[in-house]
């Protein structure tokens, strides 16, 4: 079932009455989530990814704007009657009960024809604590699991009543780094083995882009890009994009177009025809740059990092807005490093212009 | 660790406090157990050279005294009476404000007014309104027409002469313990309401959004997540209520006076306590250290019961 958000908005009334700032927390928000699908909902904190993720939950009433699950319009529908799973940030599993009366709790509410029995319930919840893994901890208490085995049983209730929306808080945020990484790909697995259309929140790009078919930006209540994670990395619609977006993060530097030609300090790095001659920001990811001892951009070399497969470039130049660059190179080529300077070419595709004051995406009528 | 060498300012400075603790809390505890076995001890024979042997005659003589019996069991009838009553109603009333938005402040500072109300005078409004006023002290012929408002609210449904005796001459028992359980159930409600408030606001609202998205109803949302959450807060309560409870003198003297009972049966309600100082009254010292005592163990042994009844069912 598909998700489709139309103008959603979220106002929340400002705390200081006199003040009377309202804060816009979600603005004219409108997208569609395909049916089956893992959605990053990702950003800063303070974007809002929160606030629609609870209002996609029904938790929060939005201040305008439709929600729609499949051809049902759910706006006013109480969360309740959704049909959603939820899975809080810091889990909200039940202290008191067990790993099992807690998975079982959602499912001994069901009244009417979704009633079940005893047996059944049972039965329901070993499945879902199979597909979480963790059926041997079915008698334990919350405080007795890891904070990774929490996380399960949380997705495990979630899931027990077959929801047709899973939605996820910050999932891995209260995880350590090595769990997380583990544990994003069980998020993933789960999601693909229901194939219950998904929608997570978080602030790590690298989380998102890792595991999410698709991934939604936003930034102060206002929708960035949504796309495929790789889509959004090659082709950000502006420098919001393409500075949140990336480990190592992308170099920016103050450019200048003249006649169809890039400039970077004094040098004429890159031809982008068709753009108007303006001040620009120009945003070069660290693997768009190229070792050439004749290229056009020179950096003073401040540092050279091994990693195994790949080396990373620390230099700076006059014309970054960042104190330092980073690029990387292959390994291979690490031998033509040599002196104070550095010189390079630039892959043309990696190599990203956006407007000196409204920093939005300008693109050049042919990308080589 | 205090250094060594300066170990004597470390006392010098809990020594205000170490000296009035000693004093009065301290030699006091020693000297009712000493008391409390020295045979027929009266302060007034003591000052007049008479000396005592050790024994257990005082205790004794506490138990077979039907005096003591009968406020032991009052004393018990009102701990079983009230504490659960106002423990329930303190848990709803709570639970009721915490779910408010509005007044919520206001609310709360009424519900506390009885916490911070000398009970005495509690006391005498209560006996005001559970009053019959002009039959208790009037002729035989005295047309009554002024009675206090619980009867004028009761007249509103069972006529114009009819009314209660709730704590004048010729009341009933029943009734005298309704208006106690009904005061000292107000009275302890606040206490009560503060903590279980105090506990409420502790509890993580995201058990309340997961149970609503799970559609839990709202009966099994109170039964099932908040009174477990809720658990240790109740076992305070209980506990504390109960002690309270075996401690009641004050809220009786406040409705009956020191006759601790109706003008035509003084000492029909009278408590543990009462007795004590009933004894203490009567120069006998020894006997007053000994039903403290008993007091004493009674409250130890039901404070071991409630704990280990808590153990079980007190969640994490």
């Amino acid at each position: 079932m598909h998700i489709e958000l139309r103008n959603l908005t979220k106002i929340f009334p400002s705390r200081n009455k006199k003040s009377g700032e309202e804060v816009i927390a979600v603005n004219d928000f409108s997208f569609t989530i395909p049916d089956g699908q893992l959605i990053g909902l990702l950003g800063p904190s303070g974007c809002g990814k929160s606030t629609t993720l609870y209002m996609i939950s029904g938790l929060q009433k939005p201040s305008g704007g439709q929600i729609f699950f499949g051809d049902e319009d759910v706006t006013e529908v109480a969360p309740e009657d959704r049909g959603i799973g939820l899975v809080f940030q810091n889990y909200a599993l039940y202290p008191h009960l067990t790993v099992k009366q807690n998975i079982l709790f959602p499912l001994q509410n069901l009244r009417g024809k979704d009633k079940m029995t005893k047996e059944a319930m049972i039965e329901r919840a070993y499945q879902v604590a199979k597909l979480v893994q963790i059926d041997e901890l079915m008698d334990r208490k919350p405080s007795e699991l890891s904070g990774g085995q929490q996380q399960r049983v949380a997705i495990a209730r979630a899931l027990a009543k077959m929801p047709r929306v899973l939605l996820l808080d910050e999932p891995l945020s209260n995880l350590d780094a090595r769990l997380r990484l583990q544990t994003r790909e069980e998020i993933r697995r789960i999601q693909k083995e229901t194939g219950i259309t998904t929608v997570f929140v978080t602030h790590d790009q690298e989380e998102a882009m890792s595991i999410s078919d698709m991934i939604v930006v936003m930034k102060l209540g206002v929708l960035q890009q949504i796309g495929k994670p790789q889509e959004v990395y090659n082709d950000p619609a502006n420098l919001f994009v393409a500075k949140f977006l990336g480990t190592p993060p992308i170099n920016i530097f103050k450019g200048t177009v003249r006649g169809g030609k890039l400039f970077i300090g004094e040098s004429a790095v890159l031809d982008v025809p068709g753009v108007a001659d303006q001040d620009v920001h120009v945003g070069i990811r660290p693997e768009g740059f190229v070792l050439d001892a004749n290229g056009p951009l020179t950096c003073q070399l401040s540092n050279v990092e091994v990693m195994g497969r790949d080396v990373s470039i620390v230099c700076s130049s006059e014309a970054s807005e960042n104190p330092i660059i980073r690029a990387i190179i292959d390994a291979d080529d690490r031998l033509a490093i040599s002196g104070n300077t550095v010189a390079f070419s630039l892959k043309p595709h990696k190599v990203f212009l956006f407007g000196a004051q409204d920093e939005k995406r300008i693109r050049p009528s042919e990308v080589k | 660790m205090v250094d060594s060498k300066h170990q004597w300012k470390a006392w010098l400075y809990l020594a205000p406090a170490l000296v009035l603790l000693l004093v009065f809390t301290v030699w006091p505890i020693i000297n009712t157990v000493r008391l409390a076995f020295l045979e027929g001890y009266s302060g007034m024979k003591a000052a007049g050279g008479a000396t005592f042997t050790f024994g257990l005659e005082n205790f004794e003589k506490v138990i077979t005294y039907k005096k003591f019996t009968l406020t032991l069991k009052n004393t018990l009838l009102l701990c079983v009476l009230t504490v659960p009553i106002s423990t329930f109603l303190a848990l709803l009333i709570a639970v009721a404000l915490n779910s408010i938005k509005p007044l919520q402040k206001t609310l709360q500072t009424i519900f506390f007014l009885p916490y911070v109300t000398n009970s005495i005078a509690i006391g005498m409004v209560f006996a005001a309104m559970f009053n019959v006023v002009g039959s208790a002290l009037g002729t035989p012929n005295e047309n009554l027409t002024s009675v206090g408002i619980v009867n004028n609210i009761l007249q509103i449904f069972t006529g114009k002469d009819h009314y209660v005796s709730w704590i004048n001459s010729n009341s009933p028992e029943w009734a005298n313990m309704f208006v106690m359980t009904v005061y000292i159930v107000w009275n302890a409600l606040p206490f009560k309401i503060l903590v279980l408030l105090g506990g409420l606001q502790a509890i993580n609202k995201q058990y309340y959004d997961a149970a609503k998205i799970d559609s839990t109803p709202r009966w099994r949302v109170f039964t099932r997540i908040t009174v477990p959450l809720l658990s240790p807060m109740l076992a305070y309560v209980i506990i504390t209520g109960f002690i309270g409870g075996f401690k009641e003198y004050t809220s009786i003297v406040g409705v009956f006076g020191d006759k601790m009972g109706p003008p035509d049966a003084p000492g029909r309600l009278n408590t543990m306590v009462g007795f004590i100082y009933d004894s203490l009254a009567q120069n006998r010292e020894g006997l007053a250290s000994a039903a403290a005592i008993i007091l004493f163990g009674i409250i130890l042994v039901v404070t071991f019961i409630n704990l280990w009844v808590s153990k079980k069912r007190v969640h994490y």
